[in-house]
């Protein structure tokens, strides 16, 4: 089967304004994400992996080169067209899970496809199913305040499969787990990548989510360090 | 996604109950104040009204000029045959003819009392379906005796008569000049005695007959002015202004000091502010509220956007635009407004209906008024049909613009950041 390029980076720059002067987080980047990958973006603080992410996401533009996610130049894009990419295509696991507090867990998963437009009869099938996948249909009327850490992370991983999408981008998605609830969120995520073939990528330092990557590229300064593959 | 909203909305209560709180105390607020203070500055004005001024009043331009020193001499002439042809030119309004004259009064068979200065006016009493006497509530004023019944009977103020020590049944006799510049003494007796309660008529006033007045000062078909009540019962410029039009019309060839004229309430007794007063004052109290209730929301908007700071952060994230999380905040809004607008305006129309039915008693404080325009003893609300509707002006308006305001953090929100901000 061949592969397919789901993100291409070409000699990527960001730079930020820094009071009169300018800061370089990302400098002339190329990478390459093929479909159906568990790749991490790894390094320490201040290495440009979340810059590269929220490129990547379409929530921030390149200053230069340029970043295709899906076919799509994200310089080029427009604000809605952005906010479609991410609606339509992307998922998003937050640190810190941002579940919404006064609706349930059921509610919760079901808010990215209300926003796609499916009917009652099909947001229940896909809730129910990825409400499956993390093993939580047993806590579909609670609301986060009444779950632990580890299933709250689970609802947000829900919610970023629940439509499906191509490509689930993930910042330090266990920075606020212990080891137990870390290995088991990921294990679930390897379970989702392998199962449904969808591309993970994550920016993180913690060693738990390398121990887990099948490829991982090295940031440091704002460049591509070094890359592992991991064979399986 | 509506319901999804809305379920969103009303589980999280500092979204939906403390704005619904503060709009509904807002509204209340604005509907009962606006209520209470357009009935307060009717009551004024109509109470003037009744006594003094009439909505319209028809006098003579010499009368007018000089009305303070009561020129019964430049009083209208033909007065039937005016009221006719005011009736006939104007239907639906009440015409009633009325003079004010000045006198002395002492008591009949003492020679050795000082005559005591008296106003008095001559009002219509006796005619069949006069409504004299009810518009000036009369009987309910009475503190003694009764209305009178027949031609030389007068009504005193209660205070007046305390002062000459008379009572009911009681002769008195009135010193007057007539309009021929002549003196004489006329008899009366006292029918009963009233309280007005104000200060200026408690003083020294006594009513006669209309009658009685006309043959006291020798003004036979002569009256000092013919005043004309709304069949509405309230003063309004729509009504009044064509008929002064009209008034001028007919009239228009004439000229000279004893040439009827036409005035409106608000040209009579710097009455003219007053009405404007009564007229801005619903919105002006309306504006008041609005933007103090768009601060307050404002206030709470911006606190609403920092607790759900995470929550817009997410849906931009997840897909949303700005431009529909902005808009699905002002639809919020727009639910909480009407919401606090319903609740709130019902009860301010019900404690206006109370202010409305019992009012508030204050002829404590009136009972040193000595203002041309008459201040009712009870002060009451008068609900009008924009009561029921107005408070959607401070309670929706104000709701969407303290939305709006807040809500423009949503379009400087740098989506870049989202990851950074949401790790908090």
């Amino acid at each position: 089967m061949e592969n397919k390029l789901i993100i291409q980076i070409e000699k990527l720059t960001k730079r930020f304004p820094i009071g009169k002067g300018e800061f370089t987080a990302l400098k002339g980047i190329d990478l390459g994400i093929v479909e159906g990958e568990f790749t991490g973006l790894v390094g320490p603080s201040g290495s440009g992996k979340t810059t590269l992410l929220n490129i990547i996401g379409s929530l921030d533009s390149p200053t230069e080169g340029e970043a295709n996610v899906l076919g799509q130049a994200i310089s080029k894009l427009t604000a809605k067209q952005a906010a479609r990419l991410r609606k339509e295509n992307l998922g998003f696991i937050f640190q810190s899970y941002n579940l919404l507090a006064v609706h349930t867990v059921y509610e919760n998963v079901e808010f990215p496809l209300l926003l796609l437009h499916y009917s009652g009869a099909e947001r229940k099938k896909m809730v129910l199913d990825a409400l499956e996948w993390v093993g939580l249909t047993e806590k579909i009327k609670s609301k986060p305040p009444q779950l632990s850490g580890g299933e709250c992370q689970r609802v947000a991983i829900a919610r970023a499969m629940v439509k499906k999408p191509s490509l689930v981008l993930a910042d330090e998605p266990t920075a606020n787990l212990d080891a137990e609830n870390s290995h088991n969120i990921l294990k679930t995520m390897k379970k989702l990548n392998e199962e449904l073939k969808t591309t993970f990528l994550f920016a993180t330092h913690d060693e738990k989510v390398i121990s887990y990557l099948n490829r991982k590229v090295y940031l440091l300064d704002g460049k591509v360090d070094r890359e592992e593959i991991v064979s399986n | 996604m509506i319901r999804f909203l809305l379920k969103g909305l009303f589980r999280d209560r500092s979204r939906s109950l403390l704005p619904v709180i503060v709009v509904t105390i807002g509204v209340m607020l604005a509907v009962f104040m606006r209520g209470y203070i357009n009935g307060i500055m009717v009551d004024m004005i109509e109470q003037t009204a009744r006594f003094t001024t009439g909505h319209v009043k028809v006098m003579t331009q010499g009368y007018a000029d000089n009305i303070d020193q009561l020129p019964n001499d430049l009083a209208l002439t033909n007065a039937d045959s005016l009221t006719t042809v005011l009736e006939s030119e104007y239907p639906g309004v009440t015409w009633v003819s009325r003079i004010k004259f000045g006198g002395y009064l002492t008591v009949a068979d003492t020679l050795d009392r000082i005559p005591a200065p008296a106003s008095a006016m001559g009002l219509d009493l006796l005619s069949k379906g006069s409504e004299e006497a009810e518009r000036l509530n009369l009987k309910k004023s009475l503190v003694q005796g009764h209305l009178p019944k027949v031609s030389g009977e007068i009504l005193i103020s209660d205070e007046f008569a305390g002062k000459l020590a008379v009572k009911p049944g009681d002769l008195v006799v009135l010193k007057t000049s007539g309009t021929a510049g002549h003196f004489h003494d006329d008899t009366l007796k006292i029918s009963g005695t009233i309280r007005f309660g104000n200060t200026a008529l408690d003083r020294a006033t006594i009513v006669t007959d209309l009658k009685d007045a006309q043959k006291i000062l020798i003004m036979e078909n002569r009256v000092g002015e013919i005043l004309g009540f709304f069949s509405s019962g309230y003063y309004d410029d729509e009504t009044a202004d064509p008929m002064l039009a009209r008034f001028k019309t007919l009239n228009s060839s004439a000229e000279g000091d004893l040439i009827p004229q036409m005035y409106r309430l608000r040209d009579q007794e710097g009455l003219s502010l007053y009405v404007d007063i009564s007229q801005g004052m619903g919105n002006i109290v309306i504006f008041i509220f609005m933007i103090a209730m768009s601060l307050v929301l404002w206030n709470a908007g911006l606190l609403g956007g920092l607790r759900r700071y995470g929550e817009i952060g997410i849906r931009l994230a997840i897909g949303e635009t700005k431009g529909q999380v902005y808009r699905s905040m002002i639809n919020e809004s727009l639910l909480i407004g009407f919401i606090g607008t319903i609740i709130g305006t019902s009860i301010g129309l019900s404690l206006s209906w109370l202010m409305q039915t019992y009012g508030l008693d204050i002829s404590e404080f009136t009972k040193a008024s000595t203002t041309g325009v008459m201040m009712p003893n009870i002060m009451r609300a008068r609900i009008t049909p924009p009561d029921f509707y107005m408070g959607l002006v401070p309670g929706v308006l104000s709701t969407v613009a303290g939305t709006m305001l807040a809500g423009i953090g949503i379009y400087k929100r740098n989506t870049a950041m989202l990851f950074k901000e949401l790790e908090a």
